[in-house]
């Protein structure tokens, strides 16, 4: 660990960021104790930052708009339609669909800490954990989706999700119009993922009506 | 616990401020506490309510000016303390002076996938439940020092059950002692003025997972 010429202490180390330098301190004792292993944390960074994301949530998505049947098995149990698609793992073991309708509009927070369904989303936005979104999108989930550009009509029923337990959330949009002729995966392209946490609607086809 | 993580329902937190979808971390500070948190995961000294607990029992003008990242090696420091993994001294030397206590149990670069792809299910068989869906139930003006998941904003009112989830961990337990206490858990759905009077948006309904222990029968 000492390879590093000025290497004494991490509090001398002034070309750091302090977050930057407790990180690195911190990683540095537990590896010279051997309780963690560099390259296996390489592997979760890896995981995360290329592997597992939103684009697996969005070929859920553009699947239930394509797949009647696909659609109801979601509807009845979403953790064994979304696990058939290799979407397993750490928060992600009990999910649940909500589809968006023309009566109802769903939108996911978790008020207490940053639960959020990682094998279909990856890891949750900055906004998801901070106490604006959390405080905010229990209350006046309008005016937050305002601040998405979202504005939905004045009667429609808005649900928000609390991930309170383990149980994780994932929501189906509404299928956007103009998209009768797309495939599967031309649909998951629409799919954003803002869409999926009801802060956000899909995208417009190319040439399509704005 | 009336902590600084209850934000349910309370003002003046500001703007919610939109990310692009390809922002996966802002430092690579970040990516190391999140692999290092995962990976210390893996020597068993403590559970996912255990670990929510030490984030939320920060002091809660720490918890406020921390970025969730920070939280997360805040509390970590704090966990691997009180398992005596690391001591102050080493924290402020930035090395180690002792030999770790689990270090059998290692996470090897070899067994992140799998670990990742195994998760942590949280149901197991439990009691029989004594509510059913279609239920009016009131939730529990329940406010203990240790660990709870039963928001704030959500004590006190009356709601229906949506849902049931079978028998979960209790986390209200769970995070304070290795007993899992599996007990019934639901959907519990309100509408929005039962949570915030008059005033609140009327096509608005919340719904939270509520333990059965939170929970006792509206008319009772």
């Amino acid at each position: 660990m000492h390879d590093h010429p000025h290497d004494h202490g991490h509090d001398h180390d002034n070309e750091m960021d302090e977050m930057t330098a407790r990180a690195r301190a911190l990683e540095t004792i537990l590896v010279e104790k051997g309780l963690v292993d560099p390259a296996a944390v390489d592997a979760i960074i890896e995981t995360y930052e290329h592997q597992v994301g939103p684009r697996n949530g969005a070929a859920v998505v553009a699947r239930a708009w394509t797949d009647p049947d696909f659609a109801d098995w979601l509807r009845r149990d979403a953790t064994a339609a979304i696990s058939s698609m290799g979407f397993v793992g750490r928060q992600g073991e009990h999910m649940i669909a909500v589809f968006n309708t023309p009566e109802q509009h769903n939108m996911i927070v978790c008020t207490l800490c940053s639960c959020y369904p990682w094998p279909v989303l990856g890891l949750p936005p900055t906004w998801y954990k901070a106490p604006a979104y959390r405080s905010r999108a229990v209350r006046e989930p309008r005016a937050v989706l305002a601040e998405f550009g979202v504005t939905l009509p004045q009667d429609r029923k808005i649900h928000v999700w609390d991930s309170t337990a383990e149980v994780r959330y994932l929501v189906i949009p509404e299928r956007p119009a103009g998209t009768e002729g797309m495939d599967a995966e031309a649909l998951a392209a629409l799919v954003t993922r803002d869409s999926m946490i009801g802060c956000g609607q899909p995208s417009r086809p190319e040439g399509g009506a704005a | 616990m009336n902590g600084p993580q209850d934000l349910g329902g309370r003002h003046g937190f500001g703007p919610v401020v939109p990310e692009a979808e390809t922002t996966r971390f802002h430092a690579d500070w970040e990516k190391r506490v999140l692999g290092v948190t995962l990976a210390c995961g893996a020597l068993g000294h403590w559970n996912i309510d255990s670990s929510r607990h030490a984030r939320e029992s920060l002091p809660p003008a720490i918890y406020y000016n921390a970025s969730y990242y920070e939280i997360w090696l805040r509390a970590l420091s704090d966990l691997l303390e009180r398992a005596g993994e690391i001591g102050a001294d080493e924290l402020a030397a930035g090395h180690a002076m002792r030999p770790g206590l689990r270090s059998d149990r290692r996470l090897a670069p070899a067994d992140v996938a799998g670990v990742l792809a195994r998760g942590g299910p949280a149901d197991r068989p439990g009691p029989a439940p004594a509510f059913a869906v279609g239920d009016r139930v009131r939730t529990r003006n329940h406010q203990p020092a240790g660990h709870t998941r039963l928001p704030g904003y959500a004590r006190g009112h009356v709601g229906r059950i949506t849902a049931m989830h079978g028998a979960h961990i209790f986390p209200d337990r769970h995070a304070h002692a290795p007993d899992e206490d599996p007990k019934p858990l639901y959907t519990v759905q309100f509408d929005a003025a039962e949570l915030y009077g008059a005033g609140a948006d009327p096509t608005l309904t919340v719904s939270i997972e509520a333990w059965e222990p939170y929970l006792e029968h509206a008319d009772a």
